[in-house]
């Protein structure tokens, strides 16, 4: 049974924050200008010979001082985006118009603020405690970055986060959608926020799935693994009656398990055909109805291969599909949050971003990889998300049929 | 909102499975604390049992049991919910990350760190590639995922399996977020009261701190300690087929209120 009753929901607002900087905007020019925000990293205690999407700026962000005991590298990029592109007063008016209790927070994080328990392990005393500074439950706790957004907003709804690994902010959204859909909620704010660390940076080094001394090369021949990148995405679901004239839309999602490995995608992209297909019929739209998919694209070999069938074997080798985290680096659990505001910018601005660095595309691939920008009419957007654990969600944002 | 239990399951402290604890739960037998020993996944193939920690055993242990007597449990959709994750495979890259003589994390360990890990083993253990999340919510992570999973049932009308597990985290972590005895449950929530449900149950959101009230004997006492044991007033009104009219902290300052009618 296809879940026509949770769908359409409107983004009616919408904002991120990536390596790029603050807000949609920095995002939008280099997107347009193809100029990508990855750069050597300079993450202390990390890998040196990698290339990171840092946002510029973070470790300055100061949060509201009632709010201090959160304080963490991940809130901080949290506050920062709430700052941005009108969505702390986005919310405000959903607030006033339905209730602070009536308003659901539902975020996705990988890692929260773990990078803060890093530190507190950096500062243990002799006998190996941690430093009583350390506030467990509102750093390091998952919990963390959705109590806070909540608090920060001045929310009573029902709140969780949501970590499927790579997945987590696009799958959010699914889980806030239902929210609504049951009657818990008239609005959600959704999406995610992902942070660097060392243990997401030495961990994926570990798997030998990092880029080294380049940038990322989602689909190239020659890609060689990740950028990882940090970044928030945020948006405020509403039913399309509720919502500004205009908003972008969240036509549908689906979701998956491949149930064949923990951190290798099923070879034939079973589980990611599986997702993509809910999502459409979610959508109540075939195939031919999407102008571009916006791919996982994390730039390993297995990924992209995978990828490439599992999107070629629905959209044949017609509607134009590219990777975007060229420019952001992998945010993890924030990519598919980031993802979807990328697809509404698109939609917006009548842009196919093409694949960022590629030199020569991946023979071997079928589907039709877009690498160099074009100008065209996308009325929708499919966007994937994959993740360890055989974790898979695809979204399906832009006009109704 | 209103679904129906059709499968149930607990592994904990003196609670080795549902059958075996239904009286003490009911009350009708002491409870006696006994040490947990999780058992290897016997559905997992055994290149990835061996790779299985305490908590994903928990977690399969649980979600095992609460399907056993269904045929296709690979078509149920998964909520799992947890507040600590897998501590101690986080805890040993943190230790790992800070050796004086060199980082170096073991990959396994890596994939094996994300929220997600025990709801991907459980669906490589029954073949399933149905949707799944996993939540975390700090004390009030087995509500979260009770929240999330009656919310699936009621927005899509196909039935859930629910899984919340919690165990204690490694030193030095344990001394700022203390943990009680490993704990986990299953639940099978769905949209109709099919042949063999235990209970209906009807859940609703209340924006105000759920009233508290001194723990009343042992299992309560383990309740408060472990967020996956937060289920014990569910499960002791399952067990005792009562009606009950449960009050389960979400976050600090809201609750669910859960009604339990048993069918």
């Amino acid at each position: 049974m296809p879940d026509r009753s949770l769908w359409p929901l409107s983004l009616s607002a919408c904002t991120t924050v990536t390596a790029l900087g603050a807000g949609i905007a920095p995002l939008r020019a280099a997107l347009h200008a193809r100029q990508g925000g990855l750069r050597p990293s300079d993450f202390p205690g990390g890998p040196e010979d990698i290339w990171v999407g840092r946002v510029p700026g973070l470790e300055a962000v100061e949060l509201p001082p009632e709010l201090a005991g959160f304080a963490c590298r991940n809130n901080r990029l949290a506050e920062l985006a709430l700052r941005s592109d009108g969505f702390a007063e986005a919310v405000a008016a959903a607030r006033e118009r339905h209730g602070a209790a009536r308003i659901a927070v539902v975020l996705g994080t990988s890692t929260a603020g773990i990078e803060e328990t890093e530190q507190a392990y950096r500062g243990r005393s002799a006998d190996g405690a941690l430093p009583a500074s350390f506030d467990y439950a509102r750093t390091h706790d998952l919990q963390s970055l959705p109590l806070f957004v909540r608090a920060r907003l001045g929310l009573r709804g029902p709140a969780f986060a949501v970590s499927t690994a790579c997945t987590s902010g696009a799958r959010a959204m699914l889980d806030g959608a239902a929210l609504i859909a049951a009657g818990l909620a008239d609005a959600v704010v959704a999406g995610g926020v992902d942070s660097l660390c060392r243990l997401t940076l030495h961990g994926f080094g570990s798997l030998e799935l990092l880029s080294r001394n380049r940038p990322t090369r989602p689909c190239a021949a020659d890609r060689d693994g990740i950028s990882i990148g940090e970044a928030a995405g945020l948006v405020l679901l509403q039913r399309p009656k509720d919502a500004p004239a205009g908003a972008p839309l969240l036509l549908g999602g689906g979701a998956s398990s491949d149930g064949h490995h923990m951190s290798s995608p099923h070879p034939e992209g079973l589980g990611a055909v599986t997702a993509m297909r809910a999502a459409l019929e979610a959508a109540g739209l075939g195939p031919e109805a999407v102008d571009y998919v916006n791919l996982h694209g994390t730039g390993t070999r297995a990924n992209d291969a995978m990828e490439d069938r599992a999107v070629h074997h629905l959209f044949g080798d017609r509607t134009p599909c590219s990777s975007t985290k060229g420019w952001t680096g992998h945010a993890l659990g924030a990519s598919g949050a980031v993802e979807a505001v990328i697809a509404a910018l698109c939609i917006e601005d009548g842009l196919v971003p093409g694949c960022l660095g590629v030199e020569a595309l991946d023979p071997e691939f079928r589907s039709a990889v877009a690498t160099a920008n074009a100008a065209r009419p996308v009325r929708r957007v499919a966007s994937n998300s994959f993740g360890f654990g055989g974790s898979n969600c695809c979204l399906v944002i832009g006009q109704a049929a | 909102m209103t679904c129906w239990i059709g499968g149930v399951a607990v592994q904990g402290s003196g609670l080795p499975g549902w059958a075996a604890s239904q009286p003490v739960l009911a009350g009708a037998a002491p409870w006696t604390p006994t040490e947990v020993v999780p058992p290897p996944p016997a559905l997992l193939p055994p290149t990835e049992r061996r790779r299985t920690s305490p908590a994903v055993r928990m977690a399969l242990a649980a979600a095992a049991e609460a399907t056993a007597g269904i045929a296709d449990r690979a078509a149920l959709e998964t909520v799992f919910a947890s507040g600590n994750g897998d501590g101690a495979v986080v805890g040993g890259i943190l230790e790992a990350l800070h050796d004086p003589s060199g980082i170096a994390i073991s990959p396994t360990q890596f994939h094996n760190s994300v929220h997600n890990a025990a709801a991907g083993y459980w669906h490589i253990a029954v073949g399933s590639i149905a949707p799944s999340v996993s939540l975390g919510g700090h004390d009030g992570s087995f509500a979260a995922g009770l929240l999330a999973a009656v919310t699936a049932v009621a927005a899509r009308g196909r039935p859930v399996l629910l899984c919340a597990y919690d165990l204690p985290l490694p030193a030095p972590l344990a001394a700022v977020r203390p943990t009680g005895a490993p704990f986990a449950t299953a639940l099978v929530l769905r949209s109709a009261p099919e042949a063999g449900v235990l209970a209906a149950l009807d859940l609703r959101y209340r924006a105000e701190p759920a009233p508290t009230a001194p723990p009343g004997d042992a299992l309560d006492a383990l309740a408060i300690e472990n967020p996956a044991a937060r289920a014990l007033p569910l499960l002791r009104a399952l067990a005792a087929r009562q009606l009950a009219r449960l009050h389960l902290p979400l976050t600090p300052d809201s609750h669910l209120l859960v009604k339990v009618a048993p069918c």
